[in-house]
């Protein structure tokens, strides 16, 4: 597998880390800054703010994270077995059909659990 | 013509010795964890590697263990955080040296 | 080797080993977690960059999709559950050098009595026929190779689903 095949990934990674850096820091190079700690608070008129910044999340966040990676790693099965979906037959059909239905049995339990509810 | 096999190795043992030293010395459970990706991923630049530079014939050994290493750490790192998490609920901290209630 | 001889793969190569132990140490050594989370998404993007070095692409892009795109994630949700950057005053315990010296004894160890003797002298692959995405999938449900495994691992994911949801969920 040569290099250059490659190339227009990593043309397109640095155009968009190159990107990224010029459009988030664009306004900060070379426009004018006149910080004071009035200026910088989260409401410049109003209430002191109290306590940290950053406030405990929902854990159901979590959950979430947790059903997308778990359904994201089937991707590494997914993709060789469908490249030879047509040579491999009835025989691979029904060896992905077992891996897929262990998989729906989770699925079905954490439905049932309640944990895909979002109240 | 890529660079001789020791040079990837290196690489591989230098991550790994970073991620151990992370695993030992970091007190956040979180960070812990990010080290445990870290020797895992070094793991993995091995077994890559040597699949790379040792076969003769085509084979898929390597690779296929390597992304068998991939799953594995992807559940691993699920459940771990699970644990975290559950740990910060009942004891509101995430530092390792807090939760030694297993310890005589 | 001059600069001339000096090839793509080898500038690849030295990009990809800065990106992966820059990242690393910042992981190791950053006292706030959110960005120690970012450093371990540049690390483990070097990491693909290896595979794609070493002719595996197909674990490249899985790389990036499961570990940038999702374990990444999984740990930015973790450090904001937890929050544990807020906690920022002591990043290492009492046992920090003796780890550190312990880290560096283990890497000169592999280096000095694996690395050099055993593999220094292999330069090149031994051939340059690769297997390709192809060969993993057959190889993935073939009966003698790996079917056995691929089975277990479904299993695993389903118990780690369960585990994962199960202990970190809410008791209402």
């Amino acid at each position: 597998m040569a290099l250059q095949q490659f190339a227009p990934i990593a043309a397109l990674i640095i155009l968009a880390v190159v990107l990224t850096f010029i459009i988030s820091n664009i306004s900060t190079i070379f426009g004018p800054s006149n910080n004071t700690s009035r200026k910088t608070a989260p409401y410049e008129s109003g209430m002191q703010p109290i306590g940290v910044g950053m406030r405990r999340m929902p854990v159901k966040f979590y959950l979430i994270g947790v059903l997308f990676i778990l359904f994201d790693i089937e991707v590494i099965f997914f993709l060789p077995w469908a490249v030879v979906f047509r040579d491999l037959g009835f025989y691979g059909l029904a060896v992905m059909g077992l891996f897929f239905f262990i998989l729906t049995i989770g699925l079905i339990y954490e439905w049932k659990k309640g944990a895909l509810e979002w109240e | 013509m890529i660079p001789p096999l020791w040079m990837f190795l290196t690489v591989a043992a230098a991550l790994f010795s970073i991620g151990a030293f992370g695993v030992l010395a970091r007190k956040n459970a979180v960070a812990v964890l990010m080290s445990v990706e870290l020797m895992l991923n070094a793991v993995n630049i091995n077994l890559v590697a040597f699949w790379r530079f040792g076969e003769t014939a085509p084979s898929v050994i390597g690779q296929s263990f390597a992304a068998f290493v991939l799953v594995i750490a992807a559940a691993e790192a699920a459940v771990g955080l699970a644990i975290i998490i559950a740990i910060y609920r009942t004891r509101q901290s995430v530092v390792v040296d807090d939760v030694d209630m297993l310890k005589w | 080797m001059t600069f001339n001889e000096l090839s793509w793969e080898a500038l690849a190569f030295g990009a990809f080993t800065i990106l992966t132990l820059g990242g690393a140490l910042g992981v190791v050594f950053n006292r706030n977690l959110v960005r120690g989370a970012v450093w371990l998404v540049v690390s483990l993007f070097g990491v693909a960059g290896f595979f794609v070095l070493l002719s595996a692409p197909f674990l490249a892009a899985v790389q990036v999709l499961v570990y940038i795109g999702a374990i990444g994630i999984l740990f930015t949700f973790a450090v904001m559950l937890t929050r544990s950057m807020t906690n920022l005053s002591e990043r290492f315990n009492k046992q920090a050098w003796l780890s550190a010296l312990a880290a560096v004894t283990l890497f000169l160890l592999i280096l000095l009595a694996v690395i050099a003797p055993i593999f220094g002298e292999i330069a090149a692959p031994s051939s340059e026929v690769v297997a390709t995405t192809e060969d993993l999938g057959v190889a993935l449900v073939s009966g003698d190779k790996f079917v056995l495994p691929f089975e277990v691992a479904s299993l695993l994911l389903t118990a780690a689903m369960i585990g994962a949801i199960v202990i970190a969920r809410e008791e209402d």
